[in-house]
């Protein structure tokens, strides 16, 4: 690799047996073969005795292509999917600690609540625990609201994503790489 | 390390599991439609299921070395010595390269059998080995007691974390009743699509356990389907290819081996006029004295063969993976051919270098799909003004070599040696100039007649590998080219060669220096020699008669013819010690990270007419 190809972000949603090892084996294909995991959803799926990965990557188009093959390779791997596009939906989790300790820091908390769709999941005297969920970029933004506040904690899941009810968006590449 | 494997051989931990084995299924009943047949199956402990279950894939003949966690496993083995051979190394990595010469000599799966802990990680290296060069094998590995996994118990490895990213797939059974179908099912992994190494690791009280022997018939994977057939559409766009364009080379690697294709290659290129050359792995797909072979391709290929690829229009690549000891620098390999690949791995398509027809299939059916598309009565392209370039080539940069009557060049003893075999011996070989030279001179007619570590390029290969061609079954005799360096890594099986009486003759190729390295630092490194040079020896002649094998010696050239002739023709294990000229080096040869038409060639070639830029 001589010069860095610009590089976008992907999004793969794997299905994959419930079975011992085999997340190590998704895992371990990334770092083996240098490409990097931003983000990682696992659980259970639709299908019994079956997981969901959700993953992030980035890599220009041929990296992907290679990605696409070699997961799809994997021995208990049943599907891959490419998600691209507005052909999909991603949401993510946050749940935050907030000070909020004056009552005009309370009342600024209750307008982000009502703004972003947040909710209250404990509180105390001196604090507030609440979640969003959302896009990537609508976290980032509920926790750049919250910071004025005194956030004392914050957490983030991996996004997952589901392709869009009746999208085409979805790229299989078993198919797509025989031609 | 070997004794104490034998120590656990009775400690507590593993005896009350074996007493307590039958009445506790660990996972629940068998479904109510399975209960009858389990009912009627023979109820088995885990050692002679697995034992069995070899033999119902139709091995007969594994090697190993035993050990603690495999012990039941061995005392099974003991009891069907009739049915299943077990021929014992002296070193876990020796068994894996032996399981990996039996395979590619047979087409078989070959397989091997270890203790945990020490025992496995000796099989990593054949592991990477054999998933490099896509070779067939199984690996049975003994681990410690479930109840023991996980707290650092005395030889315990996570073998199959370790062996994870070198297998093609790997298993911890961890019930009794799991072990038939995963043997089924590894067997399956391990030769179907592109083939590889398979590894399965069995706890000591699995083994130990009882479960009915219930053998599946088939493997069904809704999740591994290998495409054997190439797309119709492709293969026609390939077909096309082939007819109209007139600079076209055929390009063959170990794909073709491993799909028994090499008479459907000879056809399509007798058919279509086609130059061909073979990688180091696809050598012997295409007859080396045939007048359409160009010889080898890469690194140290002919000129010819490696010029034929930068100046053509169209390559048709089958079974080969444009690994980069064939396309040197990427971005300017054969930039102005159009490329066909034929591959059963469809990760290995537009994984280096783009193709502009890619074909997902096994190189024998697609292959057959070709020949059947081309009309019969269509006449060979006389491709003329292209085999006149290729001819001319070929008269001005043969492989040469300096004459010198005072001490035995490399290349004039393989050029003996081929003289007196005749590509009628199976032939192993190390990694170094001794393979390079080996894959220059030595006349392969047949694939599975050449055993090499071509991906990994493991040093240590060649002897067990030839002790696994020895007991494959065949006629032929084994040679093992190797040299002081390689040699010296897996020297240990001398005394399986010798225990097993294999008609085996080993030729050590000796310069006194791990030669390739040695020749990088001579032209790379400005001739600074850092740990090169092997300060001390041993004398080989005595070495083989220590271990019972016949030892002879050539020092001069006069000395040569002889001792082959003498060596050949002694039966049993023999060692040729062929002291060679000790500052030769391989030509042609691309250098690293040079482009593929940038090629050296030794100081017997034209200097004037040493290319530099294609033309």
């Amino acid at each position: 690799m001589s010069s860095i190809p610009p590089s976008t972000r992907h999004v793969l949603s794997i299905l994959v047996e419930d079975r011992y090892g085999e997340l190590a084996r998704i895992v371990g294909l990334f770092s083996g073969r240098g490409y990097n995991i931003d983000s990682l959803a696992v659980n259970q799926s639709l299908e019994p005795g079956m997981s969901r990965v959700v993953l992030t990557t980035r890599g220009d188009p041929s990296v992907v292509e290679q990605i696409l093959k070699q997961v799809n390779k994997l021995v208990r791997v049943h599907k891959v999917r490419h998600l691209v596009g507005d052909g999909h939906l991603e949401r993510e989790l946050c749940v935050a600690t907030v000070r909020a300790a004056s009552p005009r820091a309370r009342e600024e908390l209750e307008r982000v609540i009502k703004l972003t769709g947040a909710r209250v999941l404990a509180f105390s005297a001196s604090a507030f625990t609440v979640e969003v969920t959302g896009t990537s970029s609508d976290v980032e933004q509920f926790i750049e609201l919250l910071r004025p506040l005194g956030v004392r904690d914050m957490v983030r899941s991996a996004p997952v994503a589901l392709s869009r009810a009746g999208s085409e968006g979805e790229v299989q590449p078993a198919e797509s790489a025989a031609q | 390390m070997q004794s104490p494997r034998i120590a656990i051989a009775k400690t507590p931990s593993s005896e009350p599991a074996a007493r307590r084995a039958p009445s506790t299924p660990p996972n629940g009943q068998p479904a109510a439609g399975a209960a009858d047949e389990a009912a009627l199956a023979p109820r088995l402990r885990g050692a002679r299921i697995i034992v069995e279950g070899l033999i119902k894939e139709g091995v007969d003949l594994i090697f190993g070395y035993p050990g603690g966690a495999i012990l039941h496993v061995y005392d099974e083995l003991y009891k069907v010595q009739d049915r299943l051979r077990h021929v014992l190394v002296r070193h876990e990595q020796g068994a894996v390269h032996a399981a990996e010469g039996y395979a590619r000599a047979t087409g078989k799966v070959g397989v091997a059998m270890v203790t945990s802990g020490p025992g496995a990680t000796n099989v990593v290296t054949g592991l990477a080995n054999a998933l490099m060069d896509s070779t067939p094998i199984v690996v049975i590995s003994g681990q410690v007691a479930t109840t023991l996994i996980g707290n650092d118990a005395f030889q315990e490895a996570d073998i199959v974390g370790i062996t994870r990213p070198c297998t093609k797939y790997n298993y911890l059974v961890k019930r009794v009743e799991d072990l038939a179908p995963t043997i089924k099912e590894a067997f399956y992994l391990a030769r179907s699509g592109r083939p590889g190494p398979v590894l399965i690791d069995i706890p000591k009280d699995v083994t130990a356990f009882e479960a009915p022997f219930l053998w599946p018939e088939k493997v069904e994977l809704a999740s591994y389907k290998p495409t054997v057939k190439g797309h119709p559409l492709q293969v026609k766009k390939a077909v096309d290819l082939m007819r109209q364009v007139d600079r076209a080379v055929l390009y063959v690697g170990g794909g073709v081996v491993n799909a028994n294709a090499q008479p459907e290659v000879q056809e399509l290129a007798r058919r279509l006029n086609l130059p061909v050359t073979p990688t180091l792995m696809g050598l012997g797909s295409f007859p080396p004295n045939d007048p359409q072979s160009l010889g080898m391709l890469g690194m140290h290929g002919t000129y010819t063969a490696n010029m034929a690829m930068a100046k053509a229009d169209l390559i048709i690549n089958i079974g080969a993976r444009f690994d980069d000891r064939v396309t040197g620098r990427v971005d300017k390999f054969a930039v102005n051919a159009k490329k066909i690949h034929v591959d059963i791995d469809p990760s290995n398509v537009n994984k280096t270098v783009n193709v502009d027809v890619p074909i997902v299939g096994d190189a024998k059916h697609v292959l057959e799909q070709m020949l059947e598309m081309l009309p019969k009565s269509d006449p060979a392209p006389e491709r003329k003004e292209w085999w006149a370039e290729l001819r001319e080539m070929q008269k001005r940069y043969p492989l040469r070599y300096q004459k010198r009557s005072d001490v035995i060049m490399p290349q004039k003893f393989f050029e003996e040696l081929a003289d007196l075999t005749r590509g009628r011996f199976i032939c192993t070989t190390d990694v170094g100039q001794h393979q390079m030279w080996a894959a220059q001179y030595y006349p392969v007619d047949n694939g599975r007649n050449w055993l090499t570590s071509g991906g990994l390029g493991t040093m240590g290969y060649g002897l067990p590998a030839a002790v696994g061609a020895a007991l494959s079954g065949t006629d032929q005799p084994v040679l093992c080219v190797t040299g002081d360096g390689s040699f010296q890594m897996c020297i240990q099986e001398l005394a399986t060669c010798v225990q097993e009486s294999l008609n085996l003759k080993i030729l050590v190729m000796n310069n006194r220096f791990l030669g390739m390295v040695r020749q990088w630092q001579e032209l790379l490194y400005d001739r600074r020699y850092s740990e090169v040079g092997l300060k001390y020896f041993p004398d080989f002649v005595k070495i083989a008669e220590a271990y019972g094998a016949t030892g002879l010696r050539a020092e001069k050239p006069e000395e040569l013819r002889a001792v082959l002739e003498k060596g050949l023709n002694t039966p049993g294990t023999v060692l040729m010690d062929i002291i060679v000229h000790k500052e030769t080096n391989v030509f042609p040869m691309i250098p690293g990270g040079a482009a593929h038409y940038e090629i050296l060639l030794g100081p017997e070639d034209d200097e004037d007419a040493q290319p530099r830029e294609l033309a």
